[in-house]
């Protein structure tokens, strides 16, 4: 047996001459303390890539890249096709974990400063790798083909459409014409299935030649400063009076970590299921709230907040800039010291991109600044504000329903967060104010002036002067109190009880 | 030229440096001596080989490049009149959700060609027809008939009842379609998604109307 096996070897041996290379790729010495669970993150979206490019060929099996039918064969594979819903979660929750492991990655070289020289150029292809990466998690997105792709790709081109001058036509080239449809889907096809991938893997191949090349980036230590004269000199000097083989040194590592992560992503898949597809894409159903899928509802979040005037510059000069800096970070900073333990700007800044990253992904998650559009025929007043009311307010909390106040305003804990919660309104604003400000709006609220009557305003009003704690009288105005003072009849607890029973008004 | 020059120079070189050693696998190639000449011609080819490959990267970099560019085309080569049916169908005073099929389609498009709009009867067979597109980011917007609102899902853009800009982030109000009645048919100038960049043709709405101008 053995002397067969050791001829078929030879034979393949002498025709291929692989183990030349791949003896010096496996035995080339690392620094031995690069041995270490803080260095598995690259090796696992590696392995992320080749489990997404698997996946991916097994769903094209039978995913059907045509804007008439691609949202009926993801139907087909969640609930026809045997295990297709776990091929599709599969999928699903390896892109969240490719996406998450490449940031972490980027995290940690960039801590461990290993975009130095000679690295720079390891680091720049990361850079588009991170890009492309995101890309690929955009355009999957996209042939999902679902409410929330198609949704997506309307805010994608509405972007785009805010290019100077160029605008329209890029969006025709994006959309593949005037609007989203079945040359929509062929192109974000052909991005995700060969272009991107296909990039992708040939950054790789560079990226992973550089690491081989140039050696594991040494453990930074606090005083050992990076000098291109002498750096080269110096990490052969570690590796050779401390290295060790990378396999299986180091490497048991990377394929303890790349296994458990596969494993991770197999029981959220089997556990949590696929994503989506949402409802179909049909842009004539309008009753829909789209939103984007995780690592883009930052960007979500960013763009609900911007004042409306900065919109346009932030959405086409900002991520330039942002490429453009984490590009010049090793030409920047290509030497001097590596270790996080001196480099204070390094880590401020990564822990506050870490802070804003998430505040304005868990706003994401919850989008306070839409209304919420059912909330007017769905949230009920609560009976307690109702128990005393007289028919006035009664018909005022009527027409704060019926003309989709709540959509906006939550009043009991129920409603749309766009808008200030109104359950203690009457203790910061004054009747006069109110019905001022429902006239006019301003600020983020519509003026209803024209679309309210001033009946349905006095009853609004009224309604909106007994909301306010028990114990707590409503605002008033200190200038009428004061004229009313004057008046011994009038006393301030006489006028807090008759707003609170609701007053009319004058 | 000088750049051209080294490049030439330096694979010369290196041919020329291994000239003396015997070659043992093109030995019809290799020849004998180093002669300078032989040299010259096979590096006269190699570029020669170069450039016939470079002009017809070149020449078939033009349909390429032309058929990847084929969608960017000029608005109106996209748009045509469609109907929304009779113009009756919309009562004065009221709007209503209209649907018609992009002009502009592919068979394969499936349901992406149904696309809706909002019809306003203003009265005296005066309309306007918005697109459903927030001006924002393109979201789907609602129309509310109890409080005479277009809301948006996405970012909270609201429009008066006029598609003027209410309030939130949207930069105008929302788009419109030209419209025309024709033998009783409402008809509209469609076929293209609506965006910041195509407003050329449609009317723009004042952002400001219906608002208090005294706001701060």
């Amino acid at each position: 047996m053995k002397p067969t096996a050791g001829r078929v070897y030879a034979w393949f041996e002498r025709r291929l001459q692989f183990e030349g290379p791949l003896k010096d790729a496996a035995m080339h010495p690392v620094p031995s303390r690069t041995a270490s669970w803080f260095y598995v993150f690259g090796s696992a979206a590696f392995t992320l890539l080749f489990f997404q490019i698997a996946t991916g060929i097994l769903l094209a099996v039978v995913y059907v890249p045509s804007a008439g039918e691609a949202w009926n064969s993801l139907n087909v594979l969640n609930h026809l096709v045997e295990l297709g819903w776990y091929l599709r979660a599969l999928h699903g929750w390896g892109s969240d974990f490719m996406v998450a492991v490449v940031f972490i990655h980027m995290t940690q070289v960039f801590f461990f400063g290993a975009y130095k020289f000679p690295r720079e150029l390891t680091w720049t292809l990361g850079v588009f790798l991170l890009v492309m990466t995101l890309g690929m998690a955009f355009t999957g997105q996209v042939l999902r083909f679902d409410q929330d792709a198609y949704w997506g790709l309307g805010i994608g081109a509405s972007i785009l459409s805010r290019v100077p001058w160029i605008g329209g036509g890029l969006v025709h080239l994006l959309l593949g014409g005037p609007i989203i449809a079945g040359a929509t889907l062929t192109r974000f096809f052909a991005l995700h299935v060969f272009i991107i991938p296909g990039a992708m893997l040939l950054f790789v191949f560079l990226h992973v030649w550089m690491v081989l090349k140039l050696g594991i980036n040494e453990w930074p230590m606090p005083g050992r400063l990076v000098r291109r004269a002498t750096y080269v000199k110096e990490y052969e000097e570690i590796t050779r009076k401390d290295g060790i083989p990378f396999i299986p040194g180091a490497f048991w590592r990377d394929l303890a970590f790349s296994g458990a992560i596969i494993a991770a992503v197999a029981v959220c898949a089997f556990v949590l299921g696929p994503f989506g597809p949402s409802g179909q894409p049909d842009p004539s159903i309008i009753q829909t709230v789209p939103k984007p899928d995780f690592p883009f509802l930052w960007i979500y979040t960013v763009l609900a907040y911007l004042p409306p005037q900065m919109e346009t510059p932030f959405m086409l000069i900002a991520p330039i800039l942002a490429i453009a800096a984490l590009l010049a970070v090793p030409f920047l900073a290509g030497e001097g010291e590596k270790s996080w333990h001196r480099r204070p700007v390094a880590v401020l800044a990564v822990s506050s991109i870490a802070v804003f990253w998430g505040v304005l992904t868990n706003l994401g998650t919850f989008t306070p600044w839409s209304p919420h559009m059912n909330a007017w025929s769905s949230d009920p007043i609560p009976v307690r504000y109702l128990r005393t009311a007289t028919p006035l307010v009664r018909q005022g909390a009527a027409v704060f329903q019926a003309k989709q106040c709540r959509n906006c305003h939550s009043i009991g804990g129920a409603g749309g967060l766009r808008g200030p919660a109104l359950d203690d309104v009457a203790t910061r604003m004054t009747m006069d104010q109110m019905r001022f400000k429902v006239v006019t709006g301003g600020g983020n609220m519509p003026a209803y002036g024209k679309n309210l009557s001033p009946a349905e305003i006095d009853a609004l009003v009224s309604f909106l002067e007994t909301l306010h704690p028990a114990n707590e009288p409503p605002a008033y105005d200190a200038a009428q109190r004061a004229l009313e003072l004057d008046q011994p009849s009038a006393s301030p607890a006489a006028h807090a009880n008759s707003s609170a029973q609701g007053n009319p008004g004058p | 030229m000088s750049h051209e020059a080294q490049s030439e120079a330096q694979p010369e070189a290196q041919a020329s440096g291994r000239q003396p050693q015997p070659t043992t696998h093109a030995p019809g190639a290799g020849g004998g001596r180093e002669d300078g000449r032989i040299v010259s011609r096979r590096w006269l080819l190699f570029k020669a080989g170069i450039a016939l490959n470079g002009l017809v990267g070149l020449v078939l970099a033009v349909p390429v490049l032309r058929y990847l560019f084929a969608p960017w085309r000029k608005d109106s080569s996209y748009k045509s009149w469609v109907s929304l049916g009779p113009a009756d169908g919309f009562p004065a005073g009221e709007t209503r959700l209209a649907y018609y099929q992009n002009p502009f389609r592919n068979s394969w498009d499936g349901q992406t060609d149904d696309v809706a709009c909002y019809v306003r009867h203003i009265g005296q067979k005066q309309f306007q027809v918005f697109a459903i597109n927030c001006a924002h980011l393109n979201c789907p917007v609602r129309w509310f008939p109890q409080s005479q609102l277009f809301m948006c899902p996405c970012h909270g853009g609201v429009y008066y009842a006029d598609g003027s800009l209410a309030s939130g982030p949207p930069p105008r109000g929302l788009f419109t379609y030209n419209w025309k009645v024709e033998s009783g048919e409402l008809q509209i100038d469609a076929g293209q998604m609506p965006t910041l960049s195509n407003t050329a043709s449609l009317v723009y709405i004042q952002a400001d109307r219906g608002d208090c101008p005294c706001r701060g």
